[in-house]
Order: C-alpha cells, then sequence, then structure tokens
C-alpha cells in the first residue's frame, strides 16, 4: 500500500512487519515519532509484542540484550546524546553478538545544546562493533528496517544493526512510501533461530569474560563475522528484490563515476541533493560523480576504491568531525584509497553541523574546488568548512 | 515445605568459582539458587560474583546465567523476563534473578532497579551487601558505614574512615511499593532462605538486601564470615525486616543489643575508630532502631 509518511512512521512500519518480540526504548527527540507509532501499534493490537517503558537509553539498549539474550527479535531506537548514552551498551550487545536492530535518528551533540541533525553521534561510535547503515530517503528507512533483522539475525553474522536516518531531514519528513503487506514481510524475513541463547534444557553462561589468552579469539570472531555480513547483505539485498521489486546496490552506490574526473562522497539524505547537482554539472559537460556510502560498517574499502578507481580527486561531503583531525568518514574513505595503493587530491567538506543547511551552491562550490584540486592546485588543509569558519 | 539449612537442596548451580575463601556474596548467590532452582536465569553486573563466576572457560553457573552492563542489572533481568513471556517459553517456576553488589546497586544500579520496580516487572533482584567495591579493592560506595576505613576513605589524621551513613536501600525500594521487599544477612541462614523462598513465590518485582561480610575488605579471618553476619544484627548495626502488601514487619528485635565495641573491634577497618566515636555510631544506631519500630510492626523478639 502506497502512503505519505514520515520516515519515523515509515521506519515504525518496518518494525511492525518485522513483528519483534520485545521494543525498549526511551524518547529523545527527534527519534520520539518512531517509539509512538509503535506504542499505538502495540496498543491497537496491530503488534504483539512487549513494549519496555524503561528509564533511560542505558535501561533500553541492556534490556534489549537481555531480551535478546532469550532468542527474542528485539528493537530499539535513540539518538544523539541517548546513543551516547548507550555506549557502553553497544559493546556489550556487539561482543554478546546479540542481533538487536536499533534505529538512530542521526543528531548533533552538545555542547551547544542542539535537536538538529547531523552525523556525529553515530560515526563516534563506529568502532563499537555494530554494522552501521545510513539510508537516504523514508522507502530506503522502512526496506532497512526489514532487511536489519534479516542481516543481523543471519547466524553467520550474529550482530546488531544500527539503521541511520538523518535527523528530521528524513525522520521528519513525508515522503510516498511503499508499505508491504504482512504476509509478503513474512515471507522474507524468517524467524530469529540462534544457538546464542539461554537454554533450559542446556544451561548456559552468556556474555562472560575472557583473559589475554582467549580474548582475541573472540574480537577475531566479530571482525571475520563482520566483513563476512558483505556478502550477506547482497544475499539479502537479492532476496528482498525479488520479494517487494526493489533492489539496493549493496554497500556502496556509485552514481556516475564510471567515467568522472571528480567524485564527491557522502552518506545519507544529502545525497539526493549531490546527485542533482552532478546531473547539472553532467549537463554542464563536467564529468563529475556521487558515491553515496550506505555502510560504514562493515566498511566497503574494495568497493569504494573501485568506484574512485579514475578520479583525479576525491571529496568527502560529511556532518561530522573529529576535532584536531578531519571528517571521519574522510579518514575511512582515505584508508580505503592508501590500501589500494594510490591516493589522488582530497578534499574533507564539513557541513550540515547541527542542522545547518548544505545548498545546491555549495555542492557546486564543492565540485568546482575538486576540478581545481585535479588540476593540480595544492591547498594547505584539505579540512574545509562549508559556508565558512568562525 | 519450607527450606532451611537441614533441608536445602544438595545441588550446587554455583561452585567452581574463585571467590576468596569466607566470601560472604557466595554464600548470597549459593544459597539463593539452591531455592530457586535451575531454571532460574541470573544475571550479574560488574562486581565480584561476576568477577569469580565468569571467567572462560571456568564458568560456574550450572543456571543459565549472563553478566549485565555495571549499571544495567534490573534493567538486564527486565528484557530477560520480557524476552521469555513474549515467545511463550518461560518455565513454570523460572525466577528471573539478579546479583548485583551494593555499589551496582546502591550507587550505580539505583536508576535501573526503581526503573524495574515502576514497572513491576516479575524480577527478583539480591543486593549482595559488603560495605564497598570490593572487587576493584574497596572503595567507598554509599553502602560503607560511618568510620570504616577504605582505600579511598582511609583512615588517617583527619578522618577516621568513611564519614558517611549507609543508603536505605530497604526504605527506598518501599516507598515505590514494591510487593516484596526485604533485608537479610548470611549469619542467619534460615531467615535469608526463608525470605527467598517468600520472593520466590510472589509475582511482581522483589528485592532481599542480603548483609555479605568480607574477609578481605573488613579485616577479619575467614573463618569468622559467618560470626561476623550473625554479630553486626546481633549489635543492631543491621537487621531483618520484611515490607510486604504495605507493611513492614521487623523479623528480629534483640531487645538488648551486643556490644556495638566488640563487633566494631573485630574488623580492622574500624582500627582507627576512638571510643568517642563508637559512642557516636550506637547513637545512630538507636536512632535508626527507634525508626524501625515504629514502622514495623515486631514479628518476635
Amino acid at each position: 500500500m502506497r502512503r505519505f509518511i514520515s520516515g519515523n512512521d515509515a521506519f515504525a512500519e518496518g518494525v511492525r512487519l518485522a513483528r519483534p518480540h520485545v521494543i525498549s526504548a526511551y524518547p529523545i527527540t527527534p527519534q520520539t515519532t518512531v517509539v509512538e507509532a509503535l506504542s499505538s501499534m502495540v496498543e491497537d493490537g496491530r503488534l504483539q509484542a512487549e513494549y519496555l517503558h524503561v528509564e533511560s537509553e542505558h535501561s533500553a539498549l541492556s534490556a534489549a540484550m537481555g531480551a535478546s539474550a532469550t532468542g527474542a527479535r528485539t528493537f530499539t531506537a535513540t539518538s544523539s546524546q541517548g546513543l551516547l548514552y548507550m555506549a557502553e551498551c553497544l559493546t556489550y550487545v556487539a561482543g554478546g553478538r546479540f542481533p538487536v536492530v536499533m534505529m538512530n535518528a542521526n543528531r548533533a551533540l552538545a555542547l551547544p545544546w542542539n535537536i538538529y541533525g547531523d552525523q556525529r553521534d553515530s560515526l563516534a561510535l563506529l568502532d563499537h562493533g555494530w554494522i552501521q547503515l545510513y539510508v537516504q530517503d523514508n522507502q530506503e528507512a522502512l526496506d532497512a528496517a526489514l532487511m536489519a533483522f534479516a542481516i543481523a539475525e543471519d547466524s553467520r553474522v550474529s550482530l546488531p544493526f544500527m539503521v541511520n536516518l538523518d535527523g528530521f531531514a528524513l525522520t521528519h519528513t513525508y515522503e510516498p512510501v511503499d508499505v508491504p503487506d504482512q504476509a509478503a514481510a513474512d515471507e522474507f524475513l524468517p524467524p530469529y533461530v540462534t544457538a546464542n541463547k539461554f537454554d533450559f534444557d542446556h544451561p548456559v553462561s552468556l556474555g562472560y569474560s575472557a583473559g589475554p589468552e582467549f580474548n582475541r579469539y573472540y574480537a577475531h570472531a566479530h571482525h571475520r563475522d563482520m566483513v563476512a555480513a558483505e556478502s550477506v547483505i547482497d544475499e539479502v539485498e537479492e532476496r528482498f528484490a525479488a520479494r517487494f521489486g526493489r533492489r539496493y546496490p549493496g554497500l556502496v552506490e556509485a552514481y556516475r563515476c564510471d567515467d568522472a574526473e571528480t567524485v564527491l562522497v557522502t552518506l545519507g539524505s544529502i545525497a539526493g541533493l549531490v546527485r542533482d547537482v552532478v546531473d547539472e554539472l553532467r549537463a554542464e559537460g563536467r564529468p563529475v560523480g556521487l558515491l553515496r556510502i550506505r555502510y560504514m560498517r562493515p566498511f566497503p574499502a574494495a568497493a569504494i576504491a573501485e568506484a574512485l578507481r579514475g578520479a583525479s580527486a576525491v571529496g568527502v561531503l560529511e556532518k561530522d568531525i573529529s576535532y584536531g583531525a578531519e571528517g571521519t568518514v574522510f579518514t575511512n574513505v582515505l584508508s580505503a584509497l592508501a590500501r589500494r595503493g594510490s591516493v589522488p587530491p582530497v578534499r574533507d567538506f564539513i557541513g550540515g553541523l547541527g542542522g545547518d543547511d548544505i545548498t545546491r551552491e555549495q555542492i557546486r562550490d564543492a565540485f568546482a574546488e575538486l576540478e581545481r584540486a585535479a588540476a593540480g592546485e595544492q591547498y594547505v588543509d584539505p579540512v574545509m568548512f562549508l559556508g565558512g569558519a568562525a | 515445605m519450607s527450606v532451611n539449612a537441614r533441608t536445602m537442596s544438595d545441588d550446587e548451580l554455583f561452585y567452581g568459582h574463585k571467590a576468596c575463601p569466607g566470601c560472604g556474596g557466595a554464600l548470597v548467590v549459593r544459597q539463593a539458587l539452591k531455592v530457586l532452582g535451575k531454571d532460574a536465569v541470573a544475571a550479574l553486573p560488574a562486581g565480584c560474583m561476576s568477577a569469580t563466576g565468569f571467567n572462560f572457560p571456568q564458568l560456574a553457573f550450572a543456571n543459565n546465567a549472563m553478566i549485565t552492563p555495571f549499571a544495567a542489572t534490573a534493567s538486564v533481568l527486565s528484557g530477560i523476563e520480557a524476552g521469555l513471556r513474549a515467545q511463550g517459553i518461560k518455565p513454570d517456576g523460572c525466577t528471573v534473578v539478579g546479583f548485583a553488589g551494593d555499589g551496582g546497586t546502591a550507587d550505580i544500579g539505583l536508576q535501573a532497579l526503581s526503573g524495574a520496580i515502576d514497572r513491576n516487572d516479575d524480577v527478583l533482584y539480591f543486593c549482595y551487601d559488603n560495605e564497598a567495591y570490593m572487587n576493584t579493592g574497596i572503595q567507598r560506595s554509599s553502602e560503607t558505614p560511618f568510620g570504616a576505613s577504605t582505600t579511598t576513605t582511609p583512615a588517617g589524621p583527619s578522618h577516621p574512615g568513611c564519614v558517611t551513613g549507609k543508603k536505605d536501600l530497604f526504605a527506598m525500594v518501599a516507598a515505590q511499593g514494591i510487593p516484596y521487599a526485604a533485608t537479610a544477612s548470611i549469619g542467619y541462614p534460615n531467615d535469608l532462605l526463608k525470605k527467598v523462598e517468600k520472593a520466590r513465590d510472589i509475582r511482581g518485582t522483589r528485592f532481599i538486601h542480603v548483609m555479605a561480610p568480607c574477609p578481605v575488605g573488613w579485616g577479619f579471618p575467614s573463618s569468622d564470615t559467618i560470626a561476623l553476619g550473625k554479630g553486626i544484627v546481633d549489635c543492631g548495626l543491621w537487621y531483618l525486616a520484611e515490607y510486604e502488601d504495605g507493611r513492614f514487619t521487623l523479623n528480629r528485635d534483640p531487645g538488648r543489643f551486643a556490644s556495638v565495641a566488640d563487633h566494631l573491634r573485630s574488623q580492622s577497618r574500624y582500627r582507627a575508630l576512638t571510643d568517642a566515636d563508637i559512642v557516636t555510631i550506637e547513637a545512630h544506631r538507636d536512632q535508626v532502631w527507634q525508626r524501625l519500630r515504629q514502622r514495623c510492626s515486631c514479628e518476635s523478639s
């Protein structure tokens, strides 16, 4: 059924279709409407789930872990400071290999206090062992909710999954969204089956300690299975396309990159505007491209290097800054380029912080800057704040 | 049949752990699980019992058990209970049970505990109280009593040790209208076992605060744990009480207290106390008991 709904509502529909056993969440702007929608679904019976009204994000995620340890399909949602308040629980859930699915509404971090969208919250937590997906529109948000459970719960993966929606730009913006019916969703998403749970016939200890002599085995298995998630993501997207007719492009989406001399790499909803600008510039005869990174973890280094193979200059446009260094996406993209053995001229465009607008003109200027870089113009500091410095 | 020290099960569900000789906390876990049985699902935060019970491959729990984030004992319990119920797989007689220390309960875990009580989640929460952060090396918690020297409240020329008193968890959980709360001591095992059995059979959130002496942190021989657990009740510095259906019950009212000085002087953590400090402690004890007797109907004397 086609509906005109917000990103949060779309995500809630996706969660409903996934039939979680337990939802455990604490409200925070701009995540609130997704948990409100789920609460209504539980109240009126559209969704049969236990909804835990926890008293904090720390408890939201730790309760989700407890539920997942019983073999329950489990969902939580948060944003910004709430995600940081969960931070220690993120590593528990990931290290315990509990495939909890979380929606994070990307929002700025205090101080200064700010409720609007940027991606500093989730990018600060890249190393906490979760799969991280960044979606660009509301249809992708709904579809990601369903696919997240399928990928996270796959026995080759068994890792928690964070789906990131840009705060307000997606969470509170309305778009037409195709909402699948329950029967189709049930066909697509099998029940969660795992050995990583309590067993009353053969009791187990879960989430124990492992000292120096064993610790690396757990870390290595975690890394190995995160890498293995890449092929599971492809498989799940293939099954999704077969069932629902919507095909997703894997861990990255390359748009007009094949013969591009300059490419702008970005995440999330701003990719839509960058795509428009790419089309404009192409119409002017300028060979530019867009690379949208969908998954930051597992990090698709090979796919990024491949997509940027022909580029003479590469820019990253990101709503994030690692103070004193550069944007975190930039660091990761440089790593992908360095792995292949050659790094072209690069620029890091920092924008959209605290909900700041990223304009069409700024994106055109960014491409112009990349063209100058490709032509050999030197720049002292590759980290550039869109809209000017303080 | 009522469980007591004579009739309790010989089955061990918590053994092979690495707790220190004479550990009071280990007795709490071991005895409680004997009453709750093998279908109990246990959650333990950072603390002595997780540090000594969960060392792969030396895993000490014979029932289902897991480690939780430090602040998250109660919220993990809530999640476990919700997960079992939502899937319809909770066995009859399955108790979802937490064991957290005094710091893990009265300090960092208090918010999650209050949340579980607020929701009246069907979980049983034990605080084993050894009166400091013993696992990390005897640092002060909000359950460390006045006058106790810890590594963060060291006795010295300025102070005899900790200058604050014990946070009253029992009154706090009762103030939320919890279905069942009790205090106990490993020095009175029959009282403890009876309370565990009663709590097992009540639905909703239950809380038992058990005094669990620590030979290392308190400074007494490891053979004296039970004697200290009894002595602290007999001298009135701890008490055995229940809160049920909105009513407080004092299970044991000594009438005449044993000597506080003798009890304190048997532990090296109180080595710097002056006689005047002991008078202060006795006066505070008497205030506590006045309040206790006011709110409790006395069960026995």
